[in-house]
């Protein structure tokens, strides 16, 4: 039950509610912990409740520096050989 | 899905795995603890202990919310439904774990107490206001992530002025279980784990952050890489600790950046700090007592307090004498170690609360790795 999903916000609503879209699905969550959230943005959504921003940057980074780490890994495997 | 789908992809979790078996020295070991029940599942699902080299060991931890709930607080939830008859909301894991005379949530709904699954804490308080002549009590459990959500249905019920919402709550705090998983006494019972490392949780560090971690990583020397709980995550964590032991290095690193900051979210910890106090003491499925290991409501709140509210005092009671969950909790023991895995106890009928949770080690086991055993046994 800690699984989380990073949610994009489709639509702010009263009373810090908030649409999400989960594979075309809209789902109402409450955006209480969070502040300053707008449309557009992800969130990690646990148990209906967004519990963070999630950093688009950051998640780039994190991508490119697998692809970074493991290019070189296989280039040095292959030169081993 | 954006954001989920590219941290499983398999060609760049081959690069990653190339980039381990670089690094990890063939002449040692590695055991490294994952916390948390996500990064189980996400181990077991993906096939992560594959992709590593074979010195290179994952060992799971007690992270899994509803595998730490002792057999006693189930009672008290059953005891709720069943003799005070109040409206007992919860979340959907709890409702086959084993507890006393060979009752569940689910079989005492089917004796008729009134319990309902909800998906939020929120359901609560609904099912609180559109019921004012019954009692409604919300069955909270869970690690760090789950106590915010609490935390904001009892000041939702309190401002909507309700008397009849109150909240068992049973929440614990992750740094007090990795402490006793280093510390304890009961590590001489059970034996010592080798442990050169942890995984740090994914979604409990995003309310927390990074830096209650920081105490563990100088203070008993271990690496802790807190990472997010898709494939790539864990291995390019697993990377990360395997470059820390062989530096001789212990810090706490964080993969997870792209929702993890040092300070984590601290409107979150207010809110927590407002509405709950530390317990002297926390009964943990196989862990024992953990001292200051969980929540409880303060004075202040004490009218949304269910075990003010009701007599309903806490009994500890001993787990089924097969079950491993206890050492399984602890990494001393795998599932495929207890005698009664796969047989007695499976996920349709559990037995011990390892086997009912999706993150639980043993169900994880059992359903992505059992064949897997099966094919090296035939083999
Ligand atoms: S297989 Fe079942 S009985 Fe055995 S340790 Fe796991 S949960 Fe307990």
């Amino acid at each position: 039950m800690c699984l989380a999903l990073p949610c994009r916000i489709v639509e702010l609503l009263p009373g810090d509610q908030a649409m999400i879209d989960v594979s075309g699905m809209r789902k109402e969550i409450s955006l209480a912990l969070v502040d300053g959230v707008e449309v557009g943005d992800y969130v990690i959504v646990h148990v209906g409740y967004a519990l963070n921003r999630l950093d688009p940057e950051e998640a780039d980074k994190t991508l490119a520096l697998f692809a970074e780490l493991g290019e070189a890994a296989l280039a040095e495997a292959a030169g081993a050989l | 899905m954006k954001y989920i789908e590219e941290f499983r992809d398999g060609e760049l979790a081959k690069g990653l795995a190339a980039a381990i078996r670089q690094v990890a020295s063939p002449e040692r070991r590695y055991h490294f603890m994952e916390f948390c029940g996500g990064h189980t599942h996400a181990i077991s699902r993906y096939g992560v202990t594959d992709l590593l080299p074979p010195n290179v060991r994952m060992i799971h931890g007690p992270g899994c919310p509803v595998c730490v709930l002792p057999i006693g607080r189930i009672d008290m939830a059953i005891r709720l439904a069943l003799e005070a008859g109040v409206i007992l909301c919860t979340y959907g894991d709890t409702l086959r774990v084993p507890a006393s005379d060979g009752l569940s949530l689910l079989k005492a709904k089917s004796r008729g107490g009134d319990i309902r699954m909800v998906y939020s804490s929120a359901d609560a308080v609904i099912i609180a206001q559109k019921n004012p002549e019954k009692q409604v009590v919300f069955f909270a459990i869970g690690f760090e992530t789950t106590t915010p959500p609490t935390a904001v249905a009892i000041k939702q019920a309190q401002a909507l002025g309700l008397k009849n919402f109150s909240v068992l709550c049973c929440h614990v705090l992750t740094p007090a279980a990795i402490s006793n998983i280093l510390e304890s006494p009961e590590v001489r019972q059970w034996g010592t784990v080798p442990l050169d490392g942890f995984i740090g949780p994914a979604h409990v560090s995003t309310i927390i952050g990074s830096r209650p971690y920081e105490f563990f990583a100088e203070e008993y020397r271990k690496p802790v890489v807190i990472a997010g709980f898709e494939p790539l995550d864990v291995m390019q964590a697993v990377l990360m600790l395997v470059k820390q032991v062989n530096g001789a290095r212990a810090v706490v690193e964080n993969e997870f950046s792209r929702a993890v900051t040092r300070d984590g979210n601290v409107k979150a910890q207010n809110l927590v700090s407002e509405l709950f106090e530390l317990r002297r003491s926390f009964e943990w499925r196989g862990l024992n007592e953990v001292p200051y290991s969980a929540l409880r409501i303060r004075k202040a709140f004490a009218g949304f307090d269910a075990e003010r509210r009701f007599d309903i005092a806490y009994q500890s009671v001993p787990d089924n004498r097969a079950c491993e969950c206890g050492a399984i909790l602890r990494g001393v023991k795998r599932p495929q170690d207890c005698k009664i895995f796969g047989t007695v106890c499976t996920p349709e009928n559990p037995v011990g609360s390892c086997m009912v949770s999706s993150e639980g080690a043993c169900a994880a086991h059992y359903t992505y790795g059992r064949y897997k055993d099966m094919d090296a046994v035939n083999a």
